[in-house]
């Protein structure tokens, strides 16, 4: 059995020779499961082993719902300045620049229209990748941009947000685009305009309290973390760890904010759905 | 009514930084004492000077607060609350309680008071003096059943043609187990897009804490004004610095680069005004704070007066809409 032993120890490959395997190819789901990306692609970013909802961005939700991934974006060069000179352990501009090369997006949301299944859509839809999706004033002014455009063409309008809350950068600032979007929301409402807000993982903060609560129909993806305040303020207020589910769309949907939870993958034929009722006389 | 504010001596708490000013004020305080009991008479220009002194003193300390130091006065316990300002105010105050739906929350207080014969509808959070009035006001913050009982409250007004004042005093809406069970952010985000519906006159007063959403769910307003020494911002310079940079230590930095005084809040566009405190803070003059108060209140409302509700719902959602700041808007 001598070639069973090993004669020489430690690795004697150089680096240079290493082999590696492609970065990327697998994702593992929170609970454990290997799935294939182009799997999870060609499954609306859903894990088909145990129906995770991957964090996924504008791109691809467009991608989803848009027919032919075909739309128009408002706004596309709106960027956030630097209003009070932020600085914390780094300054904001050098924060904002990092996040927009990193992502290759401007800020944390992007607003389109297009038609659905042949249903003419606007969607505001936020970036978790950048800045944990914060709300400055950019998100705020695209919001704002979205719902005239819904109003001046009578157009109904979805909101995906993904957000940990207000961009704590811009301060007031931020805090007042909670204000703004809920006044412009008013008059959408007053045109009866349909809106549909979809809350996915994570919607919490300054988002949540405003326009993500406001919906005609307030709608979440499966397993999403929802709330006003994250779940580590609050296990830290009440000193007690938190009840498993806690925050989850299901809990949401249970104490009543939501109307329901939908599988991502039959995610755009709900909403043709709900929209094409409402056209219906 | 009776105003009392049950705690401690005759002597207001100091901050740190008006300790120069609590020494010469103790020693003002024995040399009078000495001139009381006739020990001394010939003091009489001696305690005159050093009045001068300390009047000068806390001029010039008072001129050049930080902004930190403008949060701790914010938060100084003999800081009127808004029963106080009620107290003050008021000719005739019916205090009105509950959400019909669930309860009774001691965060948010409100009712119908009488100011100068006018009936204004007033809402505010309260915060407790003593352990036990602090904890049945869970320190200003308030649950959903309180951002629902002041809705309920602010739909009231409008029906009965009432204006609504409403007074701003937190560290945030609570962050606590039922209040997410309950939906605090539904709550806060229906409350504040309600106000821009309302077609009475409203004016929103930040008398001292203005943390967040939770300050946000009652500050929608045709008039939006802050008093000298508080703050409002997105978020507590505690909790920022918690959170950028991973540690409590850093609040002062975060103050000053939140940018959240009466002072900075103005020069941003995000309020409209801001309301003179007596010297030393509101604390120092509870009475003659609220005359301010008062004063300001009725001012605005005749000035709110002249508008249909039409024209004051257009311009409280024009004023909202324009806060904020971004680049390249032009090039769609």
């Amino acid at each position: 059995m001598a070639w069973f032993k090993r004669k020489t120890k430690g690795i004697l490959t150089p680096t240079a020779d290493k082999k590696e395997g492609p970065d990327g190819l697998w994702y593992k789901t929170p609970k454990g499961k290997i799935v294939h990306t182009k799997v999870l692609q060609e499954n609306a970013y859903v894990s088909p082993e145990d129906g995770y909802h991957v964090r996924i961005g504008s791109k691809e939700y467009f991608e989803l719902l848009f027919d032919d991934n075909e739309f128009t974006e408002l706004l596309p060069q709106l960027t956030s300045v630097d209003p009070l000179q932020f600085v914390d352990s780094q300054p904001y501009t050098q924060r904002l620049q990092e996040a927009q090369e990193k992502t290759q997006l401007k800020d944390a949301i992007r607003v389109a229209h297009g038609h659905m299944n042949g249903l003419k859509l606007v969607i505001a839809c936020m970036d978790f990748n950048f800045i944990g999706g914060s709300m400055g004033s950019v998100v705020g002014e695209k919001i704002a941009r979205a719902i005239d455009h819904a109003l001046e063409n009578h157009t109904p309008l979805l909101i995906i947000s993904k957000s940990g809350g207000a961009r704590m950068m811009e301060a007031g600032f931020s805090l007042m685009q909670m204000a703004k979007t809920a006044s412009k929301l008013l008059l959408l409402a007053e045109a009866r305009v349909p809106y549909i807000s979809l809350l996915t993982d994570p919607t919490t903060g300054g988002v949540s309290a405003s326009f993500a609560m406001l919906g005609d129909f307030n709608i979440a993806e499966p397993g999403a973390l929802i709330g006003f305040a994250g779940p580590r303020v609050i296990r830290e207020t009440i000193g007690k760890d938190l009840p498993k589910g806690f925050q989850s769309a299901e809990f949401v949907l249970e104490h009543g904010f939501l109307d329901f939870i939908v599988d991502r993958r039959k995610l755009k034929q709900t909403l043709s759905q709900l929209l094409e009722m409402l056209q219906t006389h | 009514m009776h105003f009392s504010f049950g705690c401690l001596n005759d002597l207001p708490m100091h901050l740190e930084f008006e300790k120069p000013i609590a020494q010469l004020e103790e020693r003002l305080a024995s040399m009078k004492e000495k001139v009381a009991q006739k020990q001394a008479s010939s003091l009489t220009k001696a305690i005159q000077k050093l009045e001068q002194e300390i009047q000068a003193l806390r001029i010039s300390t008072f001129q050049h607060l930080t902004r930190w130091q403008r949060v701790q006065l914010s938060r100084h316990i003999e800081r009127p609350y808004t029963l106080d300002y009620l107290n003050y105010m008021t000719e005739e105050f019916i205090a009105l309680h509950g959400d019909r739906a669930m309860g009774d929350d001691g965060a948010i207080v409100g009712g119908l008071g009488k100011v100068a014969g006018k009936t204004i509808m007033f809402i505010g959070h309260q915060k407790g003096r003593n352990t036990k009035e602090r904890q049945a006001r869970n320190f200003g913050m308030a649950n959903p059943s309180g951002y629902r009982k002041a809705l309920r409250l602010m739909k009231l007004a409008e029906k009965f043609d009432k204006p609504i004042v409403t007074f701003i005093d937190t560290p945030g809406a609570y962050p606590g187990l039922e209040a997410e069970e309950q939906g605090q952010a539904a709550a806060i985000a229906h409350n504040i897009q309600t106000m821009f519906s309302l077609r009475v006159p409203v004016i929103c007063i930040i008398i001292g804490e203005g943390a967040s959403g939770g300050a946000l769910g009652i500050a929608v307003g045709d008039r939006v004004l802050m008093l000298e020494n508080t703050w409002y911002s997105v978020i507590s310079p505690e909790s920022c610095s918690s959170i950028l940079w991973k540690s409590w230590e850093y609040k002062e930095q975060a103050a000053e680069v939140l940018k959240l005084t009466a002072k900075d809040m103005l020069a941003q566009n995000l309020i409209d005004d801001i309301i003179p405190e007596p010297l030393g803070g509101a604390h120092r003059d509870p009475s003659g704070a609220a005359d301010t108060v008062k004063d300001v209140i009725l001012k605005q409302l005749e000035a709110l007066g002249k508008f249909s509700s039409e024209q004051r719902i257009n311009q409280r959602i024009d004023k909202f809409c324009k806060m904020g700041v971004v680049a390249g808007a032009t090039n769609t």
